[in-house]
């Protein structure tokens, strides 16, 4: 017999048996490195990206600020006209107050520039909200302008000729002065999350732009969620395995690669040309996401669906149940845990597309968080871009600070995603 | 019924078998046949059309081609009222498929087809107009593998009475289930934790609560596909016992691959080989006397 053979002749523990077995495990370690070599530069990678995303984006979330106290003077602000008062003058008076003394014009100017032109509007916006405090002292803290920004967080330099920075040296002399006296502080910037865009960058926040992106994905999930159950239920549990499911399945997982600009330029085709929605709202960005999440659903859904041990389904229909009631009473509820996990990270995919809103107008410049769907917006990605796209240099922290907003979205929405994986999905 | 009539090889062949008699004395041993089973009915193929007037379900002529494959190949047999009736047969024989033709859960695979006739109560299972589900109420089900729903004890053994409107009330659901309880000889054991998910039971438990599940709908019939297989030699005994006392109340066909525990819960056997139904009878002649070289070779354990 041959193995007999094999035993008598093969000698275990010869040399050359012995190199064999070396050159096998030196494979093994191989093998292993490489993926340690592989898994290591990846998170590298990443590091690299987050590490230079935080060091550029660190400081946006503090703004330069100096505290006014503020008259209300009557004369400026008519009680049955709050709105329309002359904040400007209120606040550069306030302003001009802390620096004693006679000033040229040319030094005057120089000198208010230093302040934020939003400031007035957050006087506005606080007089407005409370009319009471006409004929009152406010203290409020008013952002500086953008390049005293830079100035005072280390980025524009010092000792460079003057030409070469937006500040000046008288400039430089006011800020020293005012530092002296402990009036330049820079506390979290609040304004990043609570307001809207803005021509100035120290007025300029996200909230426009999560709203819009809120919107969107709560219009791509109203769309998206019960189509791709229905969809998917139909496929898994009702459609017969023919030419016609074969091709439907073909589809949707192509459907799943289609470049997402093709959506943009579909919604932008039929939904704002066809259907004539409005232009960069939510409801058109969201409707447009949920092509592109629906086959995200679709599949996540089936293969939910298909981990549902068939002997569940069985005992269901050996008592009777019918296909609904086996489906509605037990398949559905097990695979919802596998359902919202891919749900959860379809939409996160849909939060940080940018391509298809691009396309339908969601890039606009509004000042403004959407009231509503079909009010125009930003979205978080497209509010990236915009500010990528800023002169100002002001605009270059606040870009990374939006895209490290971003990716904390994305990481929040896929940990709930393996929350949910981890905790309900059932063990059998 | 036309008793007898069949004819066989001499089963007295099987003596001559070392194995023969060794697989004889056990089915002795266990004194397993009921005395009081029915008069023996011989299948084989030329079996008469007439059925006895107490027959619950009656197959004729039933084929089951999965796409290409020829599963089951013409069955004829007669399955009694209150009478549990025991299928046995190699791996691979047609017994599940056979089974799952009387409650019609082949309907829910795919490219399976079924040819023939089958009644219960002299009604076409297949006919256009019965309502499948309707028909799976009256002919239950337990399966291979104990498969409780990930629901409590209480809901599992409730979901059936629910889906199919029996209970108007909560009292009289909970009777149901109370009652269902005991008759599957598990309720002292989970009266105080009717709350507790019923795949926290043992398997023996399990599946006497998959069996409570199915009789709290009164079927009329219960298909048990190898009951016992996944279970330890205790749990396998008190289901054998409990589908004693539910013969009093129900038709019981038991897919088993032990041919002691056919002996033991059986009255009557039948014997399937590569899709064809090769001899039913009474157990114990099938055990003693089979008339079929195939069924002598499988009861003494030469194949299977
Ligand atoms: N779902 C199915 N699809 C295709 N073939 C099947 C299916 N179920 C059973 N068969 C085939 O039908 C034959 C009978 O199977 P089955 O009834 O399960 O046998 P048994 O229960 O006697 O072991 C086998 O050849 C098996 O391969
Ligand atoms: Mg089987």
């Amino acid at each position: 017999m041959a193995s007999r053979d094999i035993s008598e002749t093969h000698d275990w523990f010869s040399d050359s048996a012995r190199l064999h077995i070396k050159r096998r495990h030196a494979a093994d370690r191989r093998l292993r490195l490489y993926g340690i070599g592989a898994i290591g530069l990846a998170i590298g990678l990443l590091a690299v990206l987050l590490g230079s995303l935080i060091l550029s984006g660190h400081s946006a979330f503090v703004q330069t600020m100096v505290p006014l106290e503020i008259y209300v003077d009557p004369d400026a602000v008519e009680p049955d006209n709050v709105g329309g008062g002359n904040y400007r003058k209120l606040v550069r008076d306030a302003f001009q107050d802390l620096m004693p003394g006679e000033m040229s014009r040319t030094k005057q100017r120089a000198y208010l520039d230093m302040l934020s032109s939003g400031a007035p509007f957050m006087l506005r916006d606080r007089v407005v909200s409370n009319p009471s405090l006409i004929g009152q002292t406010v203290s409020i803290s008013v952002p500086f302008a953008d390049p005293i920004d830079q100035f005072h967080k280390g980025i524009t330099p010092r000792d460079v000729p003057e030409a070469q920075r937006r500040v000046s040296d008288l400039q430089i002399g006011y800020y020293d002065q005012l530092l002296e006296r402990g009036l330049i502080s820079a506390p979290f910037n609040w304004t990043l999350f609570t307001a809207a865009d803005s021509r100035f960058p120290e007025m300029a926040g996200l909230a426009g732009a999560l709203v819009g992106s809120f919107y969107a994905l709560l219009v791509c999930f109203l769309i998206s969620f019960p189509v791709g159950i229905a969809a998917a239920i139909y496929l898994e549990e009702f459609a017969r395995k023919n030419r016609w499911s074969d091709l439907i399945e073909v589809n949707i997982n192509n459907l799943a690669a289609v470049p997402s600009v093709v959506f943009g330029l579909l919604g932008l085709a039929v939904f704002i040309g066809f259907f004539g929605l409005p232009r960069s709202a939510p409801l058109v960005g969201g409707m447009v996401l949920s092509l592109m999440t629906l086959p995200t659903i679709i599949i996540a859904t089936r293969a939910a669906l298909k981990a549902v041990p068939p002997s569940i389904r069985e005992a269901a229909f050996g008592i009777g149940a019918s296909r609904h009631q086996v489906v509605m009473h037990h398949v559905l509820p097990l695979a919802m845990p596998g359902i919202l996990t891919g749900t959860i990270i379809g939409l996160a995919q849909a939060l940080g597309e940018t391509a298809p809103l691009l396309l339908i107008g969601m890039n606009a410049f509004i000042t403004s968080a959407p009231g509503g769907l079909t009010d125009p917006a930003t979205a978080l990605p497209t509010q990236i871009f915009i500010w990528a796209d800023s002169p100002e240099r002001g605009f270059v922290a606040r870009t990374s600070a939006a895209i490290l907003v971003l990716i904390g979205f994305l990481i929040i929405m896929n940990a709930i995603a393996i929350f949910l994986r981890q905790k309900l999905e059932r063990k059998w | 019924m036309v008793a007898g009539s069949a004819t066989g090889r001499p089963a007295g062949d099987a003596n001559d078998e070392p194995e023969g008699t060794q697989a004889m004395s056990e089915v002795e041993v266990l004194e397993a046949v009921k005395p009081e089973s029915s008069p023996a009915t011989r299948g084989g193929p030329n079996l008469s059309a007439t059925t006895a007037p107490r027959a619950r379900v009656v197959a004729r002529d039933v084929h089951v081609y999965y796409g290409e494959t020829h599963a089951l190949k013409g069955i004829d047999l007669d399955i009694h009222k209150n009478e549990v009736v025991s299928f046995i047969g190699p791996s691979g024989c047609g017994k599940s498929t056979f089974l799952r033709c009387i409650n019609r859960m082949n309907d829910v695979i795919e490219g399976c087809r079924v040819t023939g006739e089958i009644t219960l109560d002299g009604q076409d299972i297949y006919a256009r107009e019965l309502d499948v589900v309707q028909l799976r109420a009256r002919v239950g089900m337990v399966f291979q593998k104990p498969n409780p729903f990930p629901k409590s004890i209480y809901d599992n053994v409730a979901y059936g009475p629910r889906i199919h409107g029996l209970a108007g009330s909560k009292d009289v659901l909970d009777g149901i289930v109370e009652g269902s309880l005991k008759r599957a000889g598990l309720w002292n054991e989970v009266k105080d934790r009717l709350k507790e998910p019923g795949t926290g039971l043992s398997g023996g438990q399990q599946q006497r609560l998959c069996i409570a599940r199915a009789i709290a709908v009164n079927p009329e019939v219960i298909l048990m596909d190898e009951p016992c297989s996944a279970l330890d030699p205790i749990a396998t005994a008190r289901i054998e016992e409990l589908i004693d006392e539910l013969r009093e109340n129900f038709t019981i066909v038991i897919v088993t691959h032990s041919m002691q525990q056919a002996a033991r819960v059986s009255q009557r056997t039948a014997f399937f080989h590569l899709g064809n139904l090769v001899e039913w009878g009474e157990t114990e002649q099938i055990f003693t006397m089979p008339n079929d070289e195939r069924t002598q070779g499988y009861i003494t354990g030469r194949f299977g």
